[in-house]
């Protein structure tokens, strides 16, 4: 409940908090919502020396914007912003109700996207819906722009591919073509992902086109469930091949385990909850 | 560690304070202020009863340190009342018993002001999920229920008289 | 007299404090110079302490002292003592800082006092304790195993205490007689209070007159002051003041004298400046005692007829690594006594086995023992019921003790002085349309949806307590309860109780209760509770005892109140007492109501004395000690109504219906909010609560995250209704209605989850019914069922 000291740094641009970054290195945490790292600063899980606030980023930030193809999403928009858009609503909609997902009201008034990936906690629920989105995450570096496939980001338990001295600025979400539903079981406790399954489908007269599946909570990191994905590609969609599908959802995967979920219940939550989500994609097709 | 200066407006009123970075600020509200009706119930943001209102939203206050606050408007629970006439919601509370030992209303209150002013006719089934981040040890939430189903009915009435 | 106020919903008189943010929980407490405790606290279950080095913490600016268990030995402070004995029961040292060997995670080890709360959170990272870890055990069949490591070296074998009540040669009779026996392996899972206020204490000492004052969660303040001061500290009891002003939530766990609490008023004399503390929710959970966590094997046994004829337990009771105040009684006293349940139930035995581990301590929580009871009973006779294929509501009602029964004695100490429990069952089965649920059932299976409901008519003992009884069980404390009702000259009245308000609402129960028997206005009536310098001498708040013993206190002192009033209005009416009434808040000439004083005026007489009886004292105030002369009895049938997802296991509680018998309401609105919580309660037991150790004594839910307490949505509305069986025994007729809805419904919700279950051909899961349980057991029967 009370954190270690810190310096406080508020830059104002981008430049300012990449210059920080590079000063202080592994020394140095950014600060957007707070609400992955200050609860465990609390804790004193965390005890960076040098906290960067990205307050002064807002600005430049936190957006929602229509790009053609593709909805850029500022890093800094909160899961509020993200859950309640109308642009995403109708034009990436697995975002919008995905964020809807997260914590609590309070928690998704302040909590950010760019926070959250950035933290990559894996029962987070974004993971799923990113990947599943085939998004991009765009990386800022002293040295330029770089972008990352959400495949490539999410690296392992609270890993991603961001390099010491980036920070994640925007992702860019796909317009999304096709169905798509987040079916999460809670953690009754924490309201933490024990598993979370997002799916997009795209098809016509019956026939899968396009199937994309993004899992969070099982693993130590989110992932695509491609074996499902590719039993449905090409497919007669039916209710009986979305279970048989389904039941590759953990297929390879180390699952997690706490006194709540062993592997083996988890990795049938996946199951279950990978059939429902493809179900209700296919339902909004 | 240098302290850093933080100015507020809570309920109205301005302060400023001087704190270190990593002061909380619900830390800030109860000992800097002397605001002690917002509450500290857990360690790990998830009881709700730090609630307050910064800048329009609801948020933990337990969760947000006191210098990410500067500058913003705050909504305390003692900010609730207006010329000694109870809100609405506290009202309600009131009314429908939903408070016992009394620890946890202010964050549910303030909670309650933020989902009324979201969905201002919700259902019993949106109330209890959009409470999802406020505990209650007393009342088994049905009390609580019914105390924002009479704010809600109480403020639409309001609001239908002001549109007349 | 007006319409009364006792039986109106009357709107709560502290509310509007707590609604506005105005109310003084401890931590809202500051004193000037006052500095902060943190604690160290140790990460081993078991483990020695080779050394303390404090330095680096004392190195910190702002860091004032750092204080070891040595420390408090070497000022002449003892252990925290045991408020209830039992035949040979031992009670190792309970030091408040750990001394040379740390027993269970969380045990603090060293307190540091530091200016601010951060920098002593800085400081306490910075004492280096060198510990030695021993070999722990957590479980209590495991410490009872042949070779377990020993808690205390002065309980060989982990055993703090064995007890039995009942008879068990006539047991073991009824048993070789029974026409049918079932029988039941279950855990009675741990669990954390959880009130929403953590634990505080804020202490303060005056060198010139050697007094201390202490603010801080207490359930009790008078308990704490005599344990504290008589006990612990070794002080004269009127040099300590025990305050404990709006408290956020109790259930039992504020009860208890806590080490913290020692800490600070040995720090605060220390220092001559006040010492806080305040716990942090990861402290609360390592440190409140904790309830429940029983290990049980039963039996139960019936005629040819169905009737009940015998119930056999035994029972290992996890005390944890220390015994708190009253830990002994709620295993033994407050359960084995209550095996009879609504039942006519000829013959019981039940042993208990209270056993240490290196795990917190374990104490009362909200109903203590008697839910615990009331699961093993309702449980059982659901099991013999669909042993026998019988309807378990006819089971239930076929076994009742009949209403021409009372007063009924048990065959396990209790004599039940009232009751009448078909009405309530009866009520309840309409309330949910029962017939109407069993088609509903039959269709949802049908369609592959699993229902169940569940039924749970309890019965308990509350109302603590009788002093005699309970001293002659082992009690080191009387269970009476005093008020003092005070009329000040301009006729307001301060009503000081010996119970403690922490959500129950006592302000407004208490003053409509003092409103109608003087006939004012509620505003005129002010309830004080809550500090040892202006409350007599009373035993607190636990065992649903507030209402019937000290409502009945106060009920008591405010009639010899009026009684006085009356010889004030007969001198000043010139009439004879006899010949006057008490109307409206006056005494008037019975047929002559010009004829009249009001209360007001004669508060003015009796503290003018102008124009004075002759042989009557000056003012208007009375005190009354109550001791009741036994238990009261509430009663009721609780049913659940939930659907379980086959598919992941995962239960929705549907419906929830409550009938409950605690004599008349005081305060409708009140009882309702108490039965609602305690639902919500035993609900969370049955689904979601489980305080989990590893094998060693590791705590692996400390946090909220993992820890599973019921938010609104795990819960629907409740549906609640009323018998009304006065106790024959208290002036108000009224019986305990805070732990009831405790005590009902972990059975109701989990014979409800067995019920749903029962097409698998599950007969018993044990508690929390979560998801993954639940699911594990379906996936096992699974093909046992197909196989049938």
């Amino acid at each position: 409940m009370y954190p270690e000291s810190f310096s406080y740094h508020a830059p104002s641009t981008l430049d300012e908090a990449l210059g920080l970054l590079a000063q202080h290195g592994d020394d140095a945490k950014l600060l957007a919502g707070g609400h992955s790292l200050l609860p465990a600063m609390k804790l004193r899980l965390s005890t960076p020396a040098h906290l960067v606030d990205l307050k002064g980023l807002r600005g430049q930030l936190q957006y929602i914007r229509d790009e053609g193809d593709t909805i850029a999403v500022g890093a800094l928009s909160t899961h509020h912003q993200i859950h309640t858009s109308e642009l995403l609503g109708s034009r990436a909609p697995l975002l919008a109700e995905t964020a809807g997902h997260i914590g609590d009201m309070q928690v998704r008034n302040v909590g950010t996207l760019g926070g959250s990936l950035a933290h990559a906690d894996p029962a987070g629920d974004f993971p799923a819906a990113i990947l599943a989105a085939e998004a991009d995450l765009v990386l800022q570096g002293a040295g330029g722009q770089r972008t990352v496939a959400a495949t490539d980001f999410f690296q392992g338990f609270f890993e991603t591919a961001a390099e010491p001295g980036e920070i994640l600025i925007e992702v860019r979400v796909p317009v999304q073509k096709g169905g798509s539903s987040y079916q999460k079981f809670y953690h009754p406790a924490s309201g933490y992902a024990i598993c979370g399954v997002a799916a997009v489908i795209e098809g016509t007269n019956g026939t899968v086109s396009r199937c994309r599946v993004g899992v969070t909570g099982v693993s130590d990191a989110g992932y695509r469930a491609t074996a499902v994905e590719r039993a449905l590609e090409g497919q007669t969609f039916s209710a009986e091949l979305a279970a048989s599908a389904a039941e590759q959802a953990a297929a390879g995967v180390d699952p997690l385990e706490d006194p709540f979920a062993s592997a083996d219940y988890r990795s049938h939550l996946a199951r279950v909850h990978t059939r429902r989500a493809l179900t209700a994609a296919w339902e909004r097709n | 560690m240098d302290k850093v200066s933080v100015t507020l407006t809570v309920n109205g009123q301005s302060y400023s304070r001087e704190v270190e970075p990593r002061t909380l600020l619900v830390h800030l509200i109860r000992e800097g202020l002397g605001l002690t009706g917002t509450h500290v119930g857990c360690d790990t943001s998830s009881c709700g009863s730090c609630t307050v209102i910064v800048d329009g939203l609801a948020v933990k206050s337990c969760t947000l340190l006191a210098v990410q606050a500067d500058g913003s408007e705050i909504t305390t629970v003692e900010g609730l009342a207006s010329n000694g006439e109870l809100h609405p919601i506290q009202e309600g509370f009131w009314e429908m018993h939903g408070l016992q030992c009394g620890f946890c209303t202010p964050g549910f209150l303030m909670a309650s002001l933020q989902l009324l002013e979201r969905n201002p006719d919700p259902s019993e089934e949106e109330i209890r999920h959009e409470l999802e981040g406020n505990y209650c040890r007393c009342t088994g939430y049905h009390n609580i229920v019914r105390a924002i189903r009479y704010a809600a009915d109480k403020l639409s009435a309001a609001e239908a008289v002001a549109g007349d | 007299m007006d319409k009364g106020f006792v039986g109106q919903a009357v709107k709560r008189k502290e509310d509007p404090r707590f609604l506005t943010g105005t109310g003084s929980y401890v931590d809202d407490l500051n004193l000037a110079g006052q500095v902060h405790a943190a604690m160290v606290r140790s990460p081993f279950a078991h483990a020695d302490i080779r050394s303390i080095d404090p330095s680096k913490a004392l190195a910190l600016p702002g860091v004032v002292a750092v204080i070891v268990g040595q420390d408090l030995v070497d000022a002449g402070i003892n252990g925290l003592p045991v408020g209830w004995l039992l035949d040979g029961l031992k009670t190792p040292d309970h030091p408040s800082i750990a001394v040379g060997r740390a027993r269970h995670v969380g045990e603090i080890v060293a307190a540091v006092i530091a200016e601010d709360r951060y920098l002593a959170e800085d400081a306490a990272g910075l004492v280096e304790v060198d510990y030695g870890t021993l070999p722990s055990v957590a479980d209590v069949s495991d410490a009872l195993k042949p070779g377990a490591p020993t808690v205390h070296d002065d309980a060989p074998g982990n055993i703090c205490f064995e007890w039995s009540i009942g008879d068990k040669d006539a047991t073991d009779a009824a048993f070789a007689e029974a026409a049918q026996t079932v029988s039941l392996t279950l855990r009675n899972q741990r669990l954390v209070a959880n009130a929403i206020e953590p634990r505080a204490s804020l202490a303060q000492f005056n060198a010139g007159t050697e007094e201390y004052t202490l603010y801080t969660t207490s359930q009790n303040p008078h308990v704490h002051r005599l344990l504290l001061a008589a006990f612990i500290l070794g002080i004269p009891e009127h040099k300590l003041r025990v305050i404990s002003p709006d408290i956020g939530g109790g259930f039992g766990s504020k009860i208890f004298n806590y080490p913290e609490e020692v800490i600070v008023l040995h720090a605060a004399r220390k220092l001559k400046r006040p010492v806080k503390w305040t716990a942090k929710r990861s402290e609360s959970f390592l440190s409140d005692s904790q309830g429940r966590d029983h290990a049980t094997e039963a039996e139960l046994a019936v005629d040819g007829s169905g009737r009940v004829t015998g119930l056999r337990v035994k029972t290992l009771a996890a005390m944890g690594a220390y015994l708190t105040t009253f830990a002994p009684a709620v295993p033994t006293y407050l359960y084995g006594t209550l095996m009879s349940g609504q039942y006519a139930l000829p013959n019981i035995y039940c042993e208990v086995t209270g056993v240490f581990s290196h795990t917190v301590p374990v104490d009362a929580y909200r109903g203590a023992g008697r839910p615990e009871a009331t699961f093993l009973v309702e449980r059982i006779m659901d099991r013999m019921a669909q042993t026998l294929g019988e309807d378990p509501a006819e089971f239930r009602r076929k076994n009742f003790i009949g209403k021409d029964q009372f007063p009924y004695q048990t065959p396990v100490a209790l004599s039940y002085d009232s009751g009448d429990y078909e009405p309530a069952l009866d009520r309840a089965l309409e309330m949910v349309d029962y017939r109407q649920f069993r088609q509903d059932q039959a269709e949802a299976r049908r369609q592959g949806r699993y229902l169940g409901l569940g039924l749970s008519s309890y019965i308990e003992a509350c109302g603590l307590a009788p002093s005699a009884v309970v001293g002659s069980l082992g009690a080191q404390a009387g269970q009476w309860e005093s008020s003092l009702v005070r009329v000040a000259p301009t006729g307001i009245i301060e009503v000081f109780t010996g119970s403690h308000s922490h959500g129950q609402g006592h302000e407004t129960a208490f003053a409509q209760i003092v409103a109608d028997e003087l006939g004012v206005e509620l505003d005129a009536i002010e309830i004080v509770h809550g500090d040892t310098g202006k409350v007599p001498f009373g035993w607190g708040t636990y065992g649903s005892r507030s209402a019937a013993v000290g409502g009945s206190a106060v009920v008591t002192a405010v009639r010899k109140v009026r009684d006085k009033a009356q010889k004030i209005a007969a001198h000043l009416l010139e009439a004879r007492e006899e010949d006057l009434e008490y109307v409206s808040g006056q005494f008037q000439v019975k047929g002559s109501p010009d004829q009249a004083v009001s209360f007001g005026d004669i508060a003015l007489q009796a503290h003018l004395a102008h124009n004075y009886p002759e042989d009557l004292e000056p003012g208007l105030e009375a005190s009354a000690f109550y001791d009741p002369s036994n238990f009261v009895y509430p009663f009721g049938t609780h049913i659940a109504v939930v659907e379980v997802s086959p598919e992941t296991g995962a239960t929705k509680l549907l419906r929830y219906v409550a009938v409950d018998d605690c004599g008349p309401l005081i305060n409708p609105l009140i009882v309702a909010g108490q039965v609602h919580g305690g639902i919500a309660q035993g609900a969370g037991q049955a689904l979601l609560e489980h305080a989990v150790y590893e094998s060693d004594g590791q705590f692996l839910t400390g946090s909220y995250l993992d820890y599973a307490v019921p938010r609104a949505e795990h819960l629907p509305s409740f549906e609640t209704d009323h018998t009304f069986t006065p106790s024959p025994h208290n002036p108000l007729g009224v019986k305990g209605i805070g732990e009831a809805g405790t005590i009902a419904s972990s059975a109701a919700v989990a014979n409800a989850v067995i019920d749903a279950l029962s097409p698998f051909g599950i007969t018993h899961l044990d508690m929390p019914l979560s998801s993954q349980r639940v699911w594990r057991a379906i996936r096992d029967a699974q093909p046992a069922a197909a196989a049938d």
